[in-house]
């Protein structure tokens, strides 16, 4: 039976509760009657050889791009960049996808006789990656080779010498790119698009930029005027990115886009309950659940996390495409959308969304009340097309524990910003304006950025952008279990219950709400008519 | 009649800064506008006579009425013109003036001795100096100063009715040397005997014994603080022992001799050294009983200093002295401060009398207040208006009973040793910052209960006192007068009525006085307001050094834990095993090294990097922050540090830490001091520091040098630092902050008002990581 497409479920009486994720553990919330429930499309069927799919695309690229061999010569100078520990989200079983494909344009480098080789991970300002991620993103064998070499390396957006700056794009945007890749004869790019904001042109024009370039779309006014910035054609965001991207390929560096899509299949078989419609339950996955429910909510925080953190997702190959980047990247989309599109009709005043353990700027690590924010009301709340999920004026309710606790060695100007701007105020404009520089030219923070493993200054204030665009469109914002102090620091309101939340977001829209639940995991997109 | 007689007459005060004395110069100045003063005051440690006679005495609200009346110009004009002040001491011979000194107490008519040791707890020989040969020395040298101006001078001098001494029953206005009730003792011996008990006792404090055990105190109270500092607290335990025992000597004397405390013996005895200086010099002693507050001059409820009744008053509103010892039918004598200045003034225009004339000024026998009265007064008067606690609530009302002295002293002395108990386990305990909020409070406690302790013993006497002070004297002076100076100088003790003077005049004026909450606003804004304050001064903008230890100030970490994550990065799991294992056997013995000498802990623990490759080290010191330093950094310290530097003050660290351990924190600060290792000739670690590491005393000369380094003075230096063995640097800088301090420091720190930090690490990481490298 091929996989069945995602689907809207209308709530009545006979519907079982519905699982939302809350942090390290779960929920099952009863839903009011008439509440619409997003269910995605189920896992798409992989692609049964993989490793054939990687020779194929190298082949035969798509664009106007020549094979991968065409490419390289044996004194050339090749730079392979990839995604970093941001993606894919959980991190997935070993092999990585990526170590798959830098194994095999290692294979075709060599056979050739190409000797000067370097490999990048594209952090643009995210933290280092530490020793375990990389060996887990490249694999051992390649980690064993080349980081002694000093040959596997981490972007570095704040090392001056090793940057370039390109010009100005016609929109007086700064490209500023990591030397490395300017100077290489042949870029080629690793990517694993898990939404359809990754890759394209932004996988350099970012990945490998510095703040100076980045600032340029990563802004207040540019992610407002990204509706979504899931959807590229609607998406400031991208119209930037790209921009940079054509004026990086005509100042003549030469790129080979490699991009990988995954099905949904995002958790091992002890969590298959999360992707099962509820009603279809077996009964070994209503007593997985409650064996996973209880050990987790009887865990102390750190440890739910760890354990959560641990898990390695099945995720399977459901496209590789490589060639120019453009032209990849629509069959990226294509494969994207297959996977997560759902059509809905019209929208609703409430949207209800579980918040899970995990986001971009997380992994391994603790997920900080504005990573909470971000997760919410950036990443999900933007998982639309045309139109948001939830009406204008329209309430969001996360459920998430949302307790104020930092990792005080990936974030720490998180840390900062949580205790100096959010107590000042909550507004993304006047943050932008009053704060983003002292924090983004701050020396201690590009110290740890450079030699530690935190995420750069500037790091939370991209988070608050990210959500800038539902802040103005929503009426108001409930967490539903947030930590009361920590919830009304982010300008939200904390409810106990889901009951008390919908209650609560009545008095903003008015009595007798339509409401959508947006049921993750996995990952969904909504095209709303 | 008294305005006559000391028309254009000059008077010659002593003590002119108590209680008495200053209501008597305002009351000169305000009723007797021809008569001029001659104030006898000793130059302060800081300030001379002059300065405190304008600081002590004319800023004092007692001027406040006068001088909105004539207004601040005439007022600066009537002190000039009518008052001088001259340099002197009671304690020294020849009052300690000078020939001009001198020749101005020649031409006073009339000299008031109202200079005294009025607590109740001096040492005995500072009290013998000053109450006992205070009277005698005013005389004779006030005698003397006479003769070459030819006049017979008339002394009045200001005693207590308690010079009566525990006897019952009547007691008279007469001479106690003619007095058969009192033993008779020289007291000229009593005078040798106090000074040879000061230096016996001086001697004493330097035995052996006693050395040893104020060392093992200072040590119990500032831990490993290095030896100037514990040299310098053993002394000044020594010295409070000396004085201790100095006041225990006195009680035991004076209560041998049947007086309760050193106070009445000394000024008793006072008394009697007085009576051998009739020839040429009249003499008139006033002996009032306890002076309380201002009946109505130069305002209703007007007083001066923390006196005797009023601690305690307090202490019960405030909850804190349950039970206060006292005979019910009892009589507590008192006596309004004005009726006192009355009283002295018209003894003062009197002429001099042939033989010594006494004058009890005291309530007891004519108008008495009943302890029991007292006591229902201060009740009723807390019901109505009670004080708040630093929430805003009411504060309870203990029950007062009235249980022997003996039976509360008993309970008391209990409480406090139970107190001193809990105290010493607790700083025993490996608890720090708001975990030891519990002692902060026991801290209070203890403190409560001594003063409970204090005040029974102290006062004790007072309240069960039942001797009746005859006023025969004092009424047949009243008599004489007209109705001119009753108008202004009325002393009768029967016009007080005490069910409206306590709580309408009384116990306002004292509560007001206190400072202590009346009203349930603004809870705890004292203490918020004292950490804003504090707060203020450290980030003040003007040019500062600020040092920082590390270990538990910035990082709750230490130097084992950098050791065995540095030392496991590299190896496999099962070594690594081994080497935790290892360490923890050892445990128990590092500390109790480190508790004694950190210097040793220090250089005995980094021979066991003796061997390693500084640039293995160097390189793996950058896992060791991201994956271990910063994890368990206090973000709170890093903002401070990063707030200071933005302050534009000069940061730096110092720490006992290795160099190469710190060296990737470098960019916070603007310098680090740290511990540096010796290289071998292969290029390894020696395992030796050869440097004294910058810990302990160290660390004071290291702040005081880097201050010098950068032109600031130490008064521009701030601390932070959390244990006992920093104290050397704490005290050294110019503001010291404690971060989580443990037991010993946190109780040092509250007691100087330092400001106490409880910094912790962020929220959500494990509560236990342990410090094992390569597993991030």
């Amino acid at each position: 039976m091929s996989p069945r497409p995602g689907f809207s479920l209308e709530v009545d009486r006979s519907t079982p509760p519905t699982l939302m994720w809350h942090g390290d553990g779960f929920r099952l919330e009863k839903l009011p009657v008439g509440s619409r429930v997003l269910y995605p499309p189920e896992p798409l069927d992989p692609t049964k050889d993989v490793d054939g799919a990687i020779e194929f695309a190298l082949t035969h690229p798509v664009g106007d791009s020549e094979p991968l061999d065409a490419l390289l010569s044996p004194d050339m100078k090749l730079v392979i960049a990839f995604d970093d520990v941001s993606l894919p989200l959980p991190q997935m079983k070993a092999p990585d996808i990526r170590q798959r494909i830098i194994e095999t344009i290692l294979e075709h480098a060599a056979s050739v006789g190409v000797e000067d080789v370097t490999l990048i991970a594209a952090l643009a300002l995210h933290r280092r990656m530490t020793e375990t991620e990389l060996r887990h993103a490249v694999g051992s064998r390649v980690y064993d080779s080349f980081h002694p070499r000093g040959r596997l390396l981490q972007h570095d957006a704040e090392d001056e010498a090793n940057m370039v700056h390109l010009g100005l794009t016609e929109h007086g945007e700064d490209v500023e790119l990591n030397r490395h890749a300017v100077e290489a004869d042949l870029l080629v790019y690793v990517n694993i698009n898990l939404v359809s904001m990754d890759g394209g042109h932004k996988s350099v024009a970012t990945g490998l930029a510095s703040y100076r370039s980045i600032k340029h779309h990563h802004n207040v006014a540019t992610m407002v005027h990204s509706r979504s910035f899931m959807d590229m054609h609607n998406s400031e965001l991208h119209t930037s990115n790209w921009r940079m991207g054509r004026f990086i390929k005509d100042a003549g560096v030469k790129i080979f886009q490699i991009e990988t899509t995954l099905n949904t299949n995002t958790f091992p078989d002890s969590f298959s309950f999360l992707a099962t419609r509820e009603w279809e339950w077996t009964l070994r996955e209503r007593a997985s659940y409650l064996g996973a429910k209880k050990s987790l909510d009887l865990a102390p925080p750190w440890l739910a996390r760890e354990i959560m953190h641990k898990v390695r997702s099945p995720y399977q190959l459901t496209g590789v495409h490589a060639g120019e980047v453009e032209e990849v990247h629509k069959k990226t989309l294509q494969n994207v959308f297959r996977q997560q599109l759902v059509h809905v009709e019209g929208q609703s005043d409430i949207l209800t969304m579980g918040l899970p353990f995990i986001g971009p700027y997380n992994v391994n690590s603790i997920m900080n009340p504005i990573l909470v924010y971000c997760l919410g009301l950036g990443y999900l709340f933007n998982m639309y097309l045309k139109k948001p999920l939830v009406r204008q004026g329209g309430v969001v309710i996360m459920s998430h524990p949302n307790r104020p606790e930092f990792d005080s060695s990936f974030h720490p100007s998180y840390i900062d910003f949580y205790d100096q701007v959010l107590t000042e105020t909550t507004d993304p404009r006047i943050i932008e304006s009053k704060y983003e520089e002292s924090f983004a030219r701050d020396p201690w923070y590009i110290h740890l950025y450079r030699n530690a493993n935190a995420y750069h200054g500037v790091h939370p204030f991209y988070m608050w952008y990210w959500g800038a665009h539902a802040l103005e469109h929503l009426g108001g914002v409930i967490i539903v279990g947030g930590d009361p102090g920590a919830t009304r620091r982010l300008g939200f309101q904390p409810a106990s219950t889901m009951t008390d939340a919908i209650e609560m977001a009545t008095s903003i829209v008015g009595r007798d709400p339509s409401l959508i639940h947006l049921h993750t995991p996995p990952l969904l997109m909504a095209e709303v008519n | 009649m008294i305005i006559d007689e000391l028309a254009d007459k000059t008077v010659f005060l002593t003590g002119g800064t108590g209680f008495v004395g200053t209501a008597l110069i305002e009351r000169v100045l305000h009723d007797l506008p021809t008569t001029k003063l001659v104030l006898l005051i000793r130059p302060g440690r800081r300030a001379s006579a002059a300065a405190r006679f304008e600081r002590e005495i004319l800023k004092n609200n007692c001027f406040d009425s006068l001088r909105a009346a004539v207004g601040s110009e005439r007022f600066r004009s009537m002190v000039e013109q009518r008052i001088t002040v001259v340099e002197g001491d009671v304690g020294s011979d020849g009052l300690g003036l000078d020939a001009e000194g001198l020749r101005r107490l020649g031409e006073c008519d009339v000299a008031i001795h109202s200079a005294a040791t009025v607590s109740f707890d001096a040492p005995i020989d500072s009290a013998v100096e000053v109450n006992l040969l205070g009277p005698s020395r005013v005389a004779t040298t006030y005698r003397e100063a006479c003769e070459r101006t030819g006049r017979i001078g008339h002394l009045v001098c200001v005693s207590t009715a308690y010079v009566a001494g525990s006897r019952r029953g009547d007691a008279h206005e007469e001479s106690l040397a003619e007095s058969n009730l009192y033993p008779k003792v020289s007291w000229r011996s009593e005078v040798e005997a106090a000074r040879r008990m000061r230096s016996e006792v001086e001697v004493e404090s330097r035995n052996r014994e006693n050395l040893e055990r104020f060392r093992k105190l200072a040590a119990r109270e500032v831990g490993a603080a290095g030896v100037a500092l514990l040299a310098d607290r053993t002394d000044r335990i020594r010295q409070d022992w000396v004085k201790e025992q100095l006041v225990i000597l006195g009680k035991a004397r004076a209560a041998s001799l049947g007086w309760p405390d050193a106070y009445a013996y000394t000024k008793a005895f006072g008394e009697i050294a007085l009576s051998e200086q009739g020839h040429n010099l009249a003499i008139s002693v006033v002996r009032p009983s306890i002076i309380e507050s201002a009946l109505e001059r130069p305002y209703p409820g007007w007083i001066r200093g923390f006196r005797m009744a009023e601690p305690v008053i307090i202490s019960f509103a405030r909850g804190l002295l349950a039970e206060f010892p006292g005979v019910t039918e009892g009589t507590i004598d008192v006596i309004p401060v004005d009726l006192v200045v009355s009283a002295i003034l018209a003894v003062a225009a009197q002429d001099g009398p042939q033989a010594i004339k006494y004058y009890h000024v005291a309530s007891g026998s004519t108008n008495p207040l009943r302890y029991g009265q007292l006591l229902r007064l201060v009740r009723t008067y807390f019901g109505e208006h009670p004080l708040y606690d630093d929430r805003g609530q009411p504060i309870k009302l203990p029950e007062w009973e009235n249980p022997g002295r003996s039976k509360i002293k008993r309970q008391l002395v209990r409480a406090n040793k139970a107190l001193d108990l809990v105290d010493q386990v607790a700083s025993l305990l490996p608890l720090r910052g708001s975990k030891l909020s519990f002692a902060s409070d026991l801290d209070e406690k203890r403190e409560a209960a001594k003063r409970a302790l204090t005040y029974v013993d102290l006062y004790g006497s007072y309240a069960e006192c039942e001797a009746n002070y005859l006023v025969d004297n004092l009424l047949e002076l009243r008599a004489s007068l007209d109705q001119d100076d009753l108008d202004s100088f009325d002393f009768d003790p029967r016009q007080v009525d005490w069910e409206r003077f306590v709580p309408e005049v009384h116990l306002p004026s004292i509560v007001q006085h206190s400072r202590v909450k009346t009203a349930p606003t603004s809870n705890t804004s004292t203490a918020a307001a004292r950490r804003r304050r504090q707060l203020s001064n450290i980030l003040d903008p003007s040019p500062k050094l600020v040092a920082f230890d590390l270990e538990n100030t910035i990082i709750s970490a230490n130097v084992v834990d950098s050791f065995a994550f540095l030392s496991t990065k590299r190896l496999s799991t099962g070594e690594r095993n081994t080497m935790l294992a290892s360490l923890l056997i050892e445990g128990p013995s590092l500390l109790k090294l480190d508790r004694s000498d950190r210097s040793d802990f220090l250089r005995f623990f980094y021979k066991r990097y003796a061997g390693a490759d500084p640039a293995q080290l160097g390189e793996d010191s950058w896992n060791l922050l991201s994956e271990y330093l910063l994890m368990k950094v206090f973000p709170s310290a890093i903002a401070r540090v990063r707030q200071h530097r933005a302050l534009g003050h000069r940061t730096v660290l110092i720490t006992g830490a290795l160099d190469f351990v710190v060296r990737p924190l470098a960019p916070l600060f603007d310098e680090i001091v740290a511990a540096e290792m010796s290289v071998d000739e292969h290029g390894r670690l020696t395992g030796e520091v050869p440097v004294t590491p910058p810990i302990g005393e160290s660390r004071a000369a290291i702040l005081s040098e880097v201050a010098v380094r950068h032109g600031l003075s130490l008064q521009e230096t701030i601390a932070y630092a959390d244990s006992t063995s920093d104290l050397p640097m704490l005290e050294a800088a110019g503001i010291a902050v404690c971060v989580n301090p443990e037991a010993k420091l946190l109780t040092i720190a509250q007691r100087r008002g330092w400001r106490i930090e409880n910094w912790s690490k962020a929220q959500g990481q494990p509560s236990l990581v342990l410090p094992i490298g390569g597993r991030r």
